[in-house]
């Protein structure tokens, strides 16, 4: 690993004494040729980065399904979201949505691995249930909640049942709580990979190290909090970054439960950009996908150095 | 806490095995407690919500307008499957997602591995950089309004090749990542001794490396498949309304079922187009588990 990590210094001798640095550079170049980068670079290339700049233009313009040309007209379209308070509106909404979705998808996956971790019969199969809706259509899970939450819905059924009255609480129709009933909907479809990711964790953490803490009288709360639950900071590290990014693009669950609504509260950036597509005002589209290229580049970047840090102090 | 590990250790071995896994040092009471709240939550977080979807894709329009835990009075499921096989086009709609799916995946897990192995060996700061930037994708938001522009301008807008190409740009990052990570715990040796043969690199990549790599790369699959085959929102700005695949024509039945209130067949829907992957999952779920925690942890 380190002689090629020193490639192309001609002081370090080559593993091949005959051979002068500079032959074994070009050896290099020959066994691992660059063309091989090639065929990748392309594809991204073409349908990923000219693309994303392409989004840096299109914002500039008043490109629309309406007009045969596309012509510029500068920060326009930023000032007419601004204005309309659509682009804070929306920015909030997927953001809350977000911290909600990446706390409670870490919270629910945590708890099943620490539930589950020993490994039995029992638990092996609580493992796989948990982990079909990973493996179900996000539409088809927003769908099947948004028959289990209608207002005369199974799950107010089954409250009433619990509590002896009629329950009708309209869980998708509250302008202040259905962001966060998404989101936890979000949470329960993914909190089956966050489980497995713990769990792969927790089988790292030694066992001595926990049989000393408990020979030294700690309680099983104490040994989480100091031992168990800083050592698994890579686990949380993965969970976090994955659970966030995936909450910020998120769609289909929103999309299938509430549309965005009651009164546009649950409209993330990507359902206002596939309602102003479907429209026809592409301009506005790239301007929201725009920001929301900027605020992931903004967010992921602090957020993943942050929790990396974490994981040095250990 | 080390003083106190290093004392009599005959004691602390056999203790530990005998109570082995009790990670934190629970009671016995928690031990038999355990598979029953385990259990528990199974039935209540999975189970009732999984139950809701299979009653209710066996009923009537009537029975179903409100789904609950109530088994229908009347099955019906093969006029329900049989309804959403034709209304949402499911046959078409399954070839759709697999043509789409299996070229995407074997393409970016092709040339992702290629430039891996090429990245992963050279390490001048020009490939660093071209790490950095093959890496990006993995943290950065698809452009997905103006991918639809580009695609028109290569006539590719609503055709197979199109959505192929962006679902390859956007899990090429994923690849590269994973993959590059593994090559590098890779000895060199064993490329050499290839090479020593006279093999030229294709040939050192396709018998040497590419061999080595399936672990990293049945994980890449597994993931990639996940999102590819339940994938809706690029779907439909790419192909949207020109091709079929199953979360497209689910989309269109549920858009049609809500305002008629059609949830038996919405159900029936989700059942049919979950079915495959249910059964790839259910067949391999050993391999799956444990290739997604070995891959994702370091």
């Amino acid at each position: 690993m380190t002689a090629t990590l020193s490639t192309g210094t001609p002081a370090r001798p080559a593993p091949t004494p005959r051979r002068a640095a500079p032959g074994r550079d070009e050896r290099t170049r020959k066994n691992h040729p660059a063309w091989f980068l090639v065929p990748a670079f392309v594809v991204l290339g073409v349908f990923f980065f000219v693309p994303t700049i392409f989004n840096f233009v299109y914002a500039l313009t008043d490109w629309s399904s309406f007009k045969a040309s596309i012509s510029f007209v500068g920060l326009r379209n930023f000032a007419d979201l601004l204005s309309s308070g659509t682009l804070l509106a929306s920015l909030r909404i997927t953001l809350v949505y977000a911290v909600l979705v990446a706390i409670f998808q870490n919270l629910f996956g945590l708890l099943l691995a620490l539930l589950l971790e020993r490994d039995t019969r029992v638990n092996r199969f609580a493992r796989v249930m948990f982990f079909i809706p990973v493996i179900m259509s996000a539409l088809a899970v927003g769908y099947v909640f948004q028959a289990m939450l209608k207002p005369d819905g199974a799950v107010n059924g089954i409250l009433g049942t619990l509590l002896g009255t009629d329950v009708t609480i309209p869980w998708l129709g509250s302008t202040t709580w259905t962001l966060l009933v998404v989101a936890l909907i979000h949470s329960w479809k993914w909190m089956g990979l966050s489980m497995l990711i713990y769990l792969a964790g927790l089988k790292t953490i030694n066992e001595d190290v926990l049989e000393a803490a408990r020979l030294d009288g700690a309680s099983s709360w104490r040994t989480f909090r100091d031992i168990r639950f800083p050592l698994l900071a890579p686990a949380i590290t993965f969970n976090v970054a994955t659970a966030l990014l995936g909450s910020m693009n998120g769609f289909d669950i929103v999309q299938a439960t509430t549309g965005g609504g009651p009164a546009r509260t649950t409209e993330l950036l990507n359902i206002f950009i596939f309602r102003t597509f479907g429209q026809g005002l592409f301009a506005q589209a790239t301007t929201m996908s725009l920001v929301l290229f900027v605020v992931v580049v903004a967010l992921a970047f602090p957020v993943i150095r942050t929790l990396r840090k974490r994981e040095e102090v250990l | 806490m080390t003083a106190q590990t290093a004392h009599p250790s005959a004691l602390t071995s056999a203790r530990s095995r005998a109570t082995r896994p009790t990670a934190g040092g629970r009671t016995g009471s928690w031990r038999t407690l355990q598979p029953i709240v385990a259990l528990l939550a199974v039935v209540v977080l999975i189970g009732m919500p999984l139950w809701i979807v299979v009653v209710t894709a066996g009923k009537t329009q009537a029975e179903a307008l409100n789904p609950n835990l109530a088994l229908p009075t009347t099955w019906q499921y093969l006029e329900n499957f049989s309804a959403v096989w034709d209304q949402g086009r499911l046959p078409a709609g399954f070839f759709g997602s697999l043509l789409i799916m299996v070229p995407a995946v074997i393409g970016v897990l092709v040339l992702g591995s290629l430039a891996s192995w090429v990245l992963a060996r050279r390490s001048t700061r020009g490939y660093a950089v071209l790490y950095a930037l093959a890496i990006s994708g993995i943290v950065l938001p698809p452009a997905v309004v103006t991918i639809v522009l580009l695609l028109r301008q290569l006539g590719l807008a609503g055709t197979a090749v199109g959505m192929i190409g962006v679902y390859m740009g956007m899990y090429m990052s994923t690849v590269i990542f994973f993959v590059t990570g593994f090559v590098r715990t890779i000895p060199h040796e064993l490329e050499e001794a290839a090479r020593v043969d006279g093999a030229g690199p294709l040939r050192v990549f396709g018998t040497i490396i590419l061999p080595l790599l399936v672990p990293v790369l049945s994980t890449a699959t597994i993931l990639i498949c996940l999102y590819v085959w339940n994938d809706v929102f690029y779907a439909f700005f790419v192909v949207g309304g020109r091709l079929d695949t199953l979360p497209l024509n689910l989309f269109q039945v549920a858009s049609a079922g809500l305002y008629l209130n059609n949830w038996h067949l919405i159900f029936a829907y989700v059942i049919l187009m979950s079915l495959p992957l249910l059964v790839v999952f259910i067949v391999a779920q050993r391999k799956i588990i444990s290739g997604i925690t070995s891959g994702a942890v370091k």
